[in-house]
């Protein structure tokens, strides 16, 4: 009976996932699809517990209880900026946990084996997994073995690649692309090696093969993400994100558990539509993202010709003032200089005097998938104001000022003038098409990915030099 | 110098001086000079002798050449071309010329081309002038008195002067047609809301960059196709103003007696050309004649000084421009960068040298000749490339399916049933997976990060399924993972909670 209930709470989980997902397709339905997915979380863990095989409440009940309250200590401190940091690093947790997992998996099959030759009531004396894998022929669990060590793998390659990426997001790791010497060739022989201690487990069952795979996983892990630049950070947290689904699928295949397979192919694909669209957003294949770097360019990048042009903010203030229409681009800048209440705040000021403001988001904008939809929502913009690329891209040319703060690559000209450069070809904002536009900017550096940026030097470009959140804040006394 | 630049030279760490009276003739008295900190000096010698940068407008005479000393800076037009002697006499004094006329036409050194600012003005008081003479509106009207036609002006050279004089002709309410032998300017002459007059000739057209963006010669049977069109329209137009210029070159010759004649008693052509020899048949330099058909030409030189209070302000903007470029760390010290394009380019004599002609500038930054642009598609090819994009999508929907399927099977035909089971559960979750998620809204990507970071917690089922294990290590193991897997399904949860109620409507 109990075994029953429990699959049946595995049914109504799974259902409740897939609604929490399809839920974000709008912001409305988003909040309600959030609580089908705590629901289907509740339901799924109160009906393993209850279920046959768990045991000591006593531990685990405690358990989840402490994590639930780290959990919530760090989901309501975490500065909205932080996201990117916060949501690489829970990918780690959870692939530790696959690990750890996959581990335990290795033992109990040790132990059923034990139980089985001994005969009798040593397999009732299994928990019940161990009496699920008492009864497995020897395909089946050479079948076990293979799953177990993809999940104990993948786990692996999540742990350490969550914690670079965490890392790199939050300045503790330089996010500049650095590959040991030997490059990719170091990846290709660790993963050489796992195949070999995966051949290697599947014919002992020992424990040292296993040993040897995780940390060639743990390697690769690192390495991957080390040699994967600051500005791909979108396409890597999602692949990571993708990655610990598939983790959780390969356990539950070794678990033989439908929930944990459901829910990792769920999450599994989730990252990967993600990663494909980051990828198509910077017109690149997942591949080159993943080798790291940019790939290589077919000659000389065209010289940009000009100078930029500074202004100050009575300039822009008296621009803004006579403009009818408005269109801001946000990127990683303005996360970085905490700007996004200044930009609100002059949003809500332009829209009260009639103006039409409205806010172009590139895909790849900022460090994860809709960084910057988040902390404009944090600022109390309204959604329906913030318009994404394709929909925006048409109306530049109608547009008396466009302002950028804090974006550089993606109002790149370049990607689309010279054939040569490293971003030719990648979708861009065509801001420069607006009447005017300014650039709010610290300084005359190039961005994140070292391109030189002609928009800077276009004729209708000014240069708004300073960190953002002081310059707005500047051009905010200049606006009532 | 107007008293707005002197406060901005100023701030760049020079002193100022200018010779008492200079500004009369603009409107600016030595009282707002001093006003703004500057010194007035009596004589042009004292100031000559006080001042180690001297910047004025026309080319020096050999009084001021001779005032020139070592190391002393002269900013004016010069004339390089045609004025060997003055290149002479600064040379052996040793002195840095630096001629306005020179200013390379790249788009950086835009803001101290004071050959366009003066051409602008000219173009514009070109107008002007014509208006002056036609004893007509330019504007069409239907007034109680009976009704007026508008004025039809041509404008023939569309560069600097010839677009201020469209613009200027357009805004009195004039009809404006325009020509210029670079096709590529049609876009501004209409922008400018003047026709341009196509030539019904096919020739390959010089590309403009090439030619630093000044017209070049035409080829004579180009000149032939130009002269027969102008001849056509002649008996319409009431005003012309040419403009057309070839560098180093005399003026062309573009409107001929015959054209002259065939105008109506009463119009008026404005040859802004007439200091090379002028565009028209019958101009007399610096002087205004009446042909006998009673069309009157003007050939005056010295429309800049016919604005004069507009034209020093644009001058003394130029000049404080250069004077930026040439002091980049702002401390009043001339910083004479021979590496500079513009600077490089504009210098006649530096150091006792004659540095004219100067080389080509390293970068040609004029926008190239337009590619063609691609072909508007038809309904039907649309709709075909419609039909074959769906065709070619449909065949990739049914190979991947058939691979997907023969993959299937091959598994299916040597894993047990039991490995099957899961496997199929497995495949249709990853199938509804990719349904759902297509369908995630842009800018929720982060929730749905957030989301699907905290579902992936569902680990915890395996360890809290472990986790009543005999084994003490295997106890250990899962209780962390249940422990981390915490900490995950209420951060994500709550983070994604956080989010989401922050997007709102307006």
């Amino acid at each position: 009976m109990e075994f029953g209930f429990t699959t049946a709470a595995y049914v109504v989980a799974a259902v409740l996932f897939i609604l929490s997902l399809g839920g974000l397709s709008g912001q409305e339905s988003a909040k309600r699809a959030v609580w089908y997915g705590i629901v289907g979380m509740a339901l799924a863990v109160f009906a393993t517990l209850i279920g046959p095989g768990a045991g000591l409440w006593w531990l685990s009940v405690p358990l989840i209880a402490a994590g639930g309250i780290i959990g919530y200590q760090l989901a309501s401190k975490v500065e909205m900026t932080q996201m990117p940091e916060l949501v690489a690093g829970m990918h780690a947790l959870v692939g530790l946990a696959a690990v750890f997992v996959g581990y335990n998996a290795h033992f109990e099959i040790g132990n059923a084996a034990v139980a089985v030759a001994a005969g009798g009531d040593a397999v009732k004396d299994l928990g019940n997994f161990g009496q699920l894998l008492a009864k497995k022929s020897s395909v089946e669990l050479g079948i076990l073995l293979v799953e177990l060590s993809l999940g104990v793998w993948i786990g692996a390659v999540t742990f350490t690649g969550s914690i670079i990426a965490y890392g790199k997001l939050s300045g503790k790791v330089t996010s500049k692309a650095t590959k040991l010497p030997g490059g990719h060739m170091l990846n290709a022989a660790a993963a050489a090696i796992s195949l070999l201690c995966l051949i290697w487990y599947l014919n002992t069952g020992g424990i040292v093969p296993l040993l040897i795979l995780t940390a060639a996983a743990l390697f690769i892990g690192y390495h991957l993400i080390m040699g994967i630049g600051g500005a791909d950070m979108p396409v890597v947290v999602s692949m990571l994100n993708s990655y610990s689904g598939w983790a959780a699928a390969a356990i539950g295949f070794s678990l033989g558990n439908d929930l944990l397979i459901v829910v990792g192919a769920l999450v599994g694909s989730s990252g990967a539509i993600l990663s494909y669209i980051m990828c198509k957003a910077m017109n690149r294949s997942f591949i080159s993202v993943i080798l790291g770097g940019f790939g290589g360019t077919t000659g000389p990048a065209m010289e940009v010709e000009g100078e930029q042009i500074a202004i100050e903010a009575d300039g822009v203030a008296q621009a803004l003032d006579e403009a009818d229409s408005v269109i801001i681009i946000p990127g990683y800048g303005m996360a970085v200089a905490q700007a996004q209440q200044n930009v609100a705040e002059l949003t809500r000021r332009l829209r009260a005097k009639g103006k039409n403001v409205r806010f172009a988001i590139h895909p790849v904008a900022g460090r994860l998938p809709g960084h910057m939809n988040v902390l404009l929502a944090e600022a109390k913009v309204p959604y329906d104001i913030v318009m994404e690329m394709d929909e925006i891209n048409e109306d530049f040319p109608d547009t008396d000022v466009a302002i950028v703060i804090g974006s550089n690559d993606i109002v790149n000209p370049a990607a689309q003038e010279d054939p040569n450069s490293p971003i030719a070809g990648m979708p861009v904002l065509e801001c420069w098409k607006a009447k005017q536009v300014f650039v709010s900017k610290r300084g005359q550096g190039t961005g994140y990915s070292g391109i030189e940026n002609p928009l800077f030097f276009k004729e209708n470009t000014r240069m708004f030099y300073g960190d953002a959140k002081d310059s707005i804040a500047k051009l905010l006394t200049m606006i009532d | 110098m107007t008293p707005d630049s002197a406060l901005q030279l100023q701030k760049l760490g020079y002193e100022c001086l200018i010779e008492t009276g200079a500004g009369s003739a603009a409107g600016f008295t030595d009282a707002a000079y001093e006003e703004a900190g500057v010194t007035v000096v009596k004589t042009p010698a004292a100031l000559w002798k006080e001042a180690d940068i001297v910047a004025k407008v026309r080319q020096p005479n050999d009084t001021e050449l001779k005032r020139l000393t070592k190391g002393k800076t002269l900013i004016s037009f010069f004339n390089p071309g045609g004025n060997e002697k003055g290149m002479e006499a600064a040379k052996a004094k040793g002195a840095n010329v630096i001629a306005m006329e020179m200013v390379p036409r790249i788009s950086r050194a835009q803001k101290m081309d004071a050959l366009s600012s003066m051409a602008n003005i000219a173009g514009y008081r070109a107008v002007i002038e014509a208006g002056n003479n036609y004893g007509r509106f330019f504007t069409g009207q239907i007034t109680a008195a009976g009704k007026v036609p508008p004025a039809k002006v041509l404008v023939v050279g569309a560069g600097v002067a010839g677009l201020a004089a469209i613009g200027a002709a357009v805004s009195l309410g004039a009809i404006v047609y325009a020509f210029d032998v670079r096709p590529e300017v049609a876009e501004q002459v209409e922008s400018m809301g003047a026709e341009f007059v196509y030539l019904d000739f096919e020739e390959e057209q010089q590309d403009g960059a090439a030619t630093g963006g000044y017209a070049a010669v035409s080829s004579p049977e180009f000149r032939e196709a130009q002269l027969a069109k102008f001849r056509e329209i002649a008996p319409d137009m009431d005003i012309v103003i040419t403009t057309a210029l070839i560098p180093n070159r005399p003026a062309p010759k573009l409107w001929l007696e015959d054209m002259v004649q065939a105008m109506k008693r009463g119009s008026v052509i404005v040859d802004l050309a007439a200091e090379r020899g002028g565009n028209v048949e019958g101009t007399v330099a610096d002087d205004k004649v009446v042909t006998d058909n009673g069309v009157t030409i003007i050939g005056y030189t010295d429309f800049p000084s016919r604005m004069a209070s507009q034209a020093s302000t644009l001058y003394a903007t130029n000049i404080r421009h250069m004077m930026t470029d040439l002091t980049p760390e702002k401390d009043g010290q001339i910083n004479h960068d021979m590496e500079d394009d513009v600077i490089r380019g504009a210098t006649v004599t530096y150091e006792g040298d004659i540095t004219f002609p100067p080389p080509p500038p390293k970068v040609q930054a004029i926008a190239a000749q337009k590619k063609p642009e691609v072909k508007e598609l038809t309904p039907e090819e649309k709709r075909a490339a419609e039909v074959a994009a769906f065709k070619a999508q449909t065949k990739q929907q049914v190979t991947l399916l058939a691979v997907g399927a023969a993959l299937l099977l091959g598994v299916g035909l040597v894993a047990p049933a039991s490995f099957m089971q899961h496997f199929i559960v497995f495949v249709l979750a990853v199938f509804v997976g990719f349904q759902v998620i297509w369908n995630v809204s842009h800018s929720l990507h982060t929730p749905l990060m957030a989301v699907t970071n905290a579902i992936s917690s569902i680990i915890i089922l395996g360890a809290v399924m472990q986790i009543g294990s005999g084994s003490f290590l295997v106890i250990l193991l899962a209780a962390l993972s249940v422990f981390m897997a915490g900490i995950n399904i209420f951060g994500g949860f709550l983070v994604t909670r956080r989010m989401l109620a922050m997007f709102q409507k307006s």
